[in-house]
């Protein structure tokens, strides 16, 4: 995006000394920012460094201990979300904020007009909500549900709802993690649109390439801390990647890979899971000595391959095929028994039980074992040896094995969850947006961790939303579309477009059964 | 306004919090007792003598707190694993039904075999009492709050039924009673003289191994699981609908036996009114005792002693008895408010 | 077996059936709001017993009627309040909250009753509201009086269906309490406090409820006794659920279930003594548990029932 803000360009938004305290954690650290009209910035940072709470507090859901706001020249209000939105300031949630089972204009309507109004004026929205779509080539069906749109079309709505209110000031928080790459060129095209329509922006992301291609300026924060400013054109991606960072980006070496025989296999799976997920006559086959990227937009079906997979989801037809043999019935139970190591797409709601101590966590799939139970008693002192082992071994920072897990930072629960999985060396392991969230630190260390259990000989499939990782670590990769599978492509075969046409559902015409 | 996780609870915060509950709640109550133009130091001072002040009182207190040690194991176990049981009156009272079913004279034993079997029996029928509604959430998704709801109607009209025609007692006068327990299916008495009974003592040994299970068990331990984090639980290879179904055997045996120790140990047979709201009164004192088994004996007795205590008040000062289920609910209720306040702080930004 | 099928067609039963029917369309209503906000109250029915009694004691002190129902409706929704404020703010156990309500506000109201009313053998009775029929569509056969022949406060139930319907879809507030049950971050980026949407939505709840209860006292009956109740609460809990969340068919749920009721007193009466009364009188309550699981599958409860709401991220 080329347009550069004019030197002469006014102040639209100025935040002076924001510092931000949960607890013990400064989470923003007297960070100093501005934007001009007509800029573009981005907010660079990587995943615990403070970007969304910053704008948060911006948008008014947190109220900063420290600082100033000021809009447009004048004050903004702390801790009100209608202050920010009066004063022209929208923002698009990196988690959507919309009702599912309400339609479009509701959603979009929601809190614009007075409460104890009885008058919805659902028709005048529906115009206003067509004339932003076509200018701003932001399409959508003003009356279709929510619960029926795919992920790129809800952003769509998330920006027409900040649009529909006049927002002058454009927040974007981590909007391309869930879209392919031709959903991102379209979003970039309407950035730019909004920009020549007077708009500011920040954009919050961790992807160096992305944030290079698009924002005149970058901010840079790192543990809280304001670590930098650049204008993008002066910059070169190492520069940014250090101050992201702090040092050098970590690297993994990855070396060729020694395929073995086929560990795990579907075949002619169908099943449907929780939200729609869906999975339609898949076949798949994971080799030893490998790591397989399954790439796709969320809510293609991996959900419902991860769930299956991990045994907790019923396959409806097809058969799955584990060291050669079919299995008869599968649960986690059994994909335990078969040797599965499995690292859950949500750590909080399936991988750990926060309210619990690390001990108990560490032992929930292993707790039958003689190891640890005798007649139906518990040997915690065995748990508690086994969580201390845990914890050094893979590196976890915690008080004690008694800790409640709830304590633990995001990436100390994966590693937790990782050591769970990885240590009885399983030889097919399950690894579901195993990096989502994490510091650059603890992507790297995962990574690590994966690669050494496949050059051990395990079969790997990796499922990642982040099309990045999936270039980097796999050896193969398939592409998740409508719950089926495409033909598996080689490291290096295919370019981020053609994979990007892939996610997006074209070229998967072929046969399905092409999965070796 | 925002909640903000305290990092680790202080052994002091344990015991402040929960003494700060029962003062507010003394509080509220002095309230509603000035509005009855009692004097509150009055009031508690005889609610105090009519709970404890005197031999008789203690043991009338234990021997009211027996029912409610039971009850509360009962719910405690039951919430520890999110299984929310507030049926634990229609499972008490069907517990009170298998005791008379058996103990009235149709199986003949000596006390050494016929009380528990007796007992066991009851358990079981209160288990299958839980069994039910526990069932109806794992296969179908009903909400067993509802269903434990309607099931204490249900159960007491079936009472009603027994107890006017096939358990009626002939010799009854007419009035809906149940016969008399046999003496070898009678609990002795621990004093004698006195109404406290060998269900005290049962009831202490309930939750000694209530205690032990939770604490020191597998099943204990897929319980709290599955109660903090089912779905976590699941991944994990945790069997939640069998755990479920577990809870809901124990529970239920629990609440039943309840109705056992009324009938064998207290009463001596099955009227309508054997249990005025020990059921719900068991899911003020599970969550006073912090759903711990130990716990809930303390509060078991704290709360007999409320109602004891009221009782007597009630006879000599002019404020109504029904003071003490206010203050029994005022208590849940600012109860499990400290339970809060010592787990978060209250962030007003 | 022709008398069973003839009290069907008989204006009578519909009637009662419909009089049956208006405290658990009060209460259903009142819960119906309550959970499509995301709050489950299992407070109603305590609060149903305490708008029973000073819905009905407001009258026996001399009030009109109008302004005992006002007064139940206050009643209901002060309990209200502190459901909501101990489950949203505080972010509390609905279920413990909810029972806890349950039981405080019905010992509230014994504790009250027997306070000022100490010497009372027999309940006293107040003059309740008198049915008044409505020209010429009263005269339809059948329907005709069991619809249109109902005291005021009947009418005041059709009308609340019809209010409660058109607030939730057609109002912005309405609007509002049905995304705070499904998102509440989405009411929240919107510039709406989730807490005042929520607590505004179990107040009116609760005054709802709490007129359910005092039809009992002021229209169906004329006097307030313990126990009256009698688990009207509980299936009001179930009918919203097999109404599926929405007004018009939670009414006709409860319709259904009252016709039930009242066709098993008249059962009972034909029958004469042959099956014990006690299994006329479970009835109901088996009927709700049964249509509680025929409609388990389908339910489609909204998302953030029972989800208490964190600002901000986790």
């Amino acid at each position: 995006m080329e347009p550069k803000a004019k030197p002469e360009a006014e102040y639209v938004l100025r935040l002076d000394g924001i510092t931000k305290r949960f607890g013990a954690l400064v989470a923003n650290d007297a960070i100093t920012l501005s934007l001009r009209r007509g800029e573009v910035v981005a907010l660079l940072g990587e995943n615990g460094a403070g970007k969304t709470t910053l704008m948060n507090i911006l948008f008014g859901h947190y109220t900063a201990d420290e600082g100033r706001i000021e809009a447009f020249g004048a004050p903004l209000s702390p801790g009100d979300p209608n202050a920010a939105l009066a004063a022209g300031i929208g923002m698009v949630h990196q988690h959507f904020t919309l009702a599912d089972q309400m339609s479009v204009v509701e959603n979009i309507v929601l809190g614009t007009r007075p409460l104890w109004s009885f008058n919805l004026g659902k028709a005048a929205a529906r115009e206003r909500i067509r004339a932003l779509s076509a200018d701003y080539g932001l399409e959508v069906d003003p009356d279709r549900q929510i619960s029926d749109l795919s992920v790129g079309e809800r952003q769509r709505v998330e920006i027409l709802k900040a649009l529909y209110r006049e927002a002058r000031i454009l927040i974007l928080d981590e909007p391309t993690a869930v879209l392919t790459p031709m959903e991102t060129e379209a979003l970039f095209a309407t950035l730019k649109k909004l920009v020549a329509a007077g708009l500011s922006v920040i954009f919050i992301s961790h992807k160096l390439g992305e944030v290079q291609s698009v924002a005149d300026r970058v901010v840079v924060l790192r543990g809280g801390k304001l670590a930098g400013e650049r204008v993008t054109s002066e910059a070169t991606r190492r520069e940014l990647a250090e101050l992201m960072v702090g040092g050098q980006l970590p690297v993994n070496e990855i070396g060729p890979p020694s395929p073995g025989d086929v560990l795990f296999e579907l075949r002619n799976v169908s099943a449907r899971g929780v939200g729609g997920s869906a999975l339609n006559k898949v076949s798949m086959q994971l080799r030893g000595g490998e790591i397989t990227g399954l790439a796709g937009i969320s809510g293609n079906g991996q959900a419902a391959l991860a769930a299956l997979m991990a045994g907790t989801l019923d396959a409806r037809e097809g058969e799955i095929v584990v060291h050669g043999a079919a299995a008869r019935t599968w649960s986690p139970r059994a994909a335990l028994d078969n040797g599965l190591g499995r690292i859950p797409e949500d750590r909080h709601a399936t991988g750990m039980i926060g309210d619990m101590s690390v001990a108990e966590n560490v032992i929930s799939e292993a707790y039958r074992s003689p190891r640890f139970s005798r007649f139906g008693f518990l040997d915690w002192k065995a748990a508690e040896d086994f969580a201390s082992g845990i914890i050094k071994a893979y590196d976890v920072k915690c008080p004690s094995p008694d800790a409640r897990v709830r304590l633990l930072s995001g990436g100390n629960m994966q590693k937790l969850i990782l050591g769970r999985a990885l240590d009885g060396d399983p030889d097919i392991i399950l690894a579901s947006q195993p990096t989502r969230g994490l510091d650059v630190g603890a992507v790297a260390y995962v990574h690590a961790r994966l690669i050494e259990a496949r050059d051990r000989g395990a079969a790997v499939l990796l499922i990642s939303e982040d099309l990045d990782e999936i270039q980097t670590l796999s050896d193969r990769i398939v592409v998740m579309h409508r719950g089926q599978l495409s033909a598996p492509s080689e490291r290096g075969e295919l370019s981020v477009m053609e994979l990007g046409e892939l996610m997006a559902g074209h070229g998967m015409d072929g046969d399905h059964d092409h999965a070796a | 306004m925002r909640l903000e996780p305290r990092a680790a609870s202080s052994a002091t915060a344990t015991v402040v919090w929960p003494v700060a509950a029962i003062a507010a709640t003394i509080l509220i109550s002095s309230v509603l007792v000035m509005i009855a133009g009692a004097s509150p130091f009055t009031v508690f001072y005889l609610v105090f003598k009519g709970a404890a002040g005197s031999q008789f009182a203690l043991v009338e207190t234990l021997t009211r707190a027996t029912p409610l040690i039971f009850t509360g194991l009962a719910v405690a176990v039951a919430f520890r694993a999110r299984l929310w049981n507030i049926g634990a009156e229609a499972q008490l009272y069907l517990g009170a039904v298998m005791t008379v079913v058996l103990g009235t004279g149709a199986v003949a034993l000596p006390s050494a075999g016929l009380i528990p079997l007796v007992m066991v029996a009851a358990m079981l029928t209160g288990a299958l009492a839980l069994l039910g509604p526990a069932i109806l959430k794992t296969r179908f998704g009903v909400d067993e709050v509802v269903t434990t709801l309607l099931l204490n109607f249900i159960v007491l009209l079936f009472v009603s039924m027994l107890l006017e025609g096939v358990l009626k007692d002939p010799m009854g006068l007419g009035w809906p009673q149940s016969r008399r327990v046999v003496s070898e299916a009678q609990l002795p008495r621990l004093i004698q003289g006195k109404r406290l009974h060998f269900g005290f003592v049962l009831a202490i040994v309930s939750a000694i191994v209530v205690w032990v299970i939770m604490k020191k068990t597998v099943l204990g331990y897929e319980m709290r699981a599955v109660g903090h984090n089912a779905e976590a639980a699941r991944f994990a290879g945790i069997p939640v609908n069998r755990v479920i179904v577990k809870t809901a055997l124990l529970s239920g045996g629990l609440a039943a036996l309840a109705g056992f120790s009324e009938v064998a140990g207290l009463k001596g047979n099955l009227t309508l009114d054997l249990s005025p709201g020990y059921g719900y009164t068991g899911i003020v004192v599970a969550m006073l005792a912090l759903l711990n088994p130990l716990g809930v004996i303390a509060a078991a007795i704290f709360v007999a002693g409320i109602f004891v205590g009221a009782d007597a008040m009630s006879r000599s000062a002019n404020v109504p008895s029904y003071i003490a289920d206010v203050m029994v609910a005022t208590s849940l209720l600012t109860m499990v408010t400290a339970i809060m306040l010592m787990r978060y702080r209250v962030r007003w930004r | 077996m022709n008398e069973a099928i003839e009290i069907l067609f008989t204006a009578s039963f519909w009637v009662a059936a419909i009089r049956i029917a208006s405290p658990l369309i009060f209460a259903t209503m009142g819960e119906l709001i309550c959970e499509r906000a995301g709050v489950l109250n299992l407070g109603i029915e305590g609060i149903m017993v305490a708008g029973a009694f000073t819905g009905w004691f407001t009258v026996y002190m001399g009030g009109d009627l109008w302004t005992g129902v006002f007064v139940a409706a206050m009643a209901g929704a002060m309990f209200g309040l502190l459901h909501g404020f101990l489950t949203v703010p505080l972010g509390l156990s609905q279920h413990v909250t909810g029972i806890g309500i349950t039981l405080l506000a019905t010992s509230l109201t014994y504790f009250t009753y027997r306070i000022l009313l100490p010497e009372v053998t027999s309940p006293p009775k107040i003059e309740a509201f008198q049915p008044l029929a409505i020209p010429v569509l009263s005269d339809i056969p059948v329907l005709g009086p069991a619809l249109f022949n109902q005291t005021p406060l009947t009418y005041l139930a059709y009308l609340t269906v019809a209010v409660v319907a058109f607030t939730l879809y057609r109002t912005p507030v309405g609007v509002a309490v049905r995304a705070v049950g499904e998102n509440p971050s989405a009411v929240e980026a919107q510039g709406i406090s989730v807490s005042a949407i929520r607590i505004g939505a179990v107040m009116a709840g609760s005054a709802l409820m709490a007129i359910g209860g005092a039809f009992l006292t002021m229209s169906a009956f004329n006097s307030f006794f313990f126990e009256m109740i009698n688990g009207r609460g509980w299936i009001a809990i179930a009918l919203v659920v097999f109404g599926s969340w929405r007004p018009g068919k939670a009414l006709i749920g409860a319709i259904l279930f009252a016709a039930f009721d009242a066709y098993q007193v008249r059962l009972q009466q034909i029958t004469g003594g042959v099956i014990p009364y006690q299994i006329f009188l479970m009835m109901p309550f088996v009927l709700s548990i049964v249509a509680l699981v025929v409609v388990a599958r389908r339910a489609t409860y909204p998302k953030a029932l029972m989800i208490p709401y964190q600002k901000g991220e986790r």
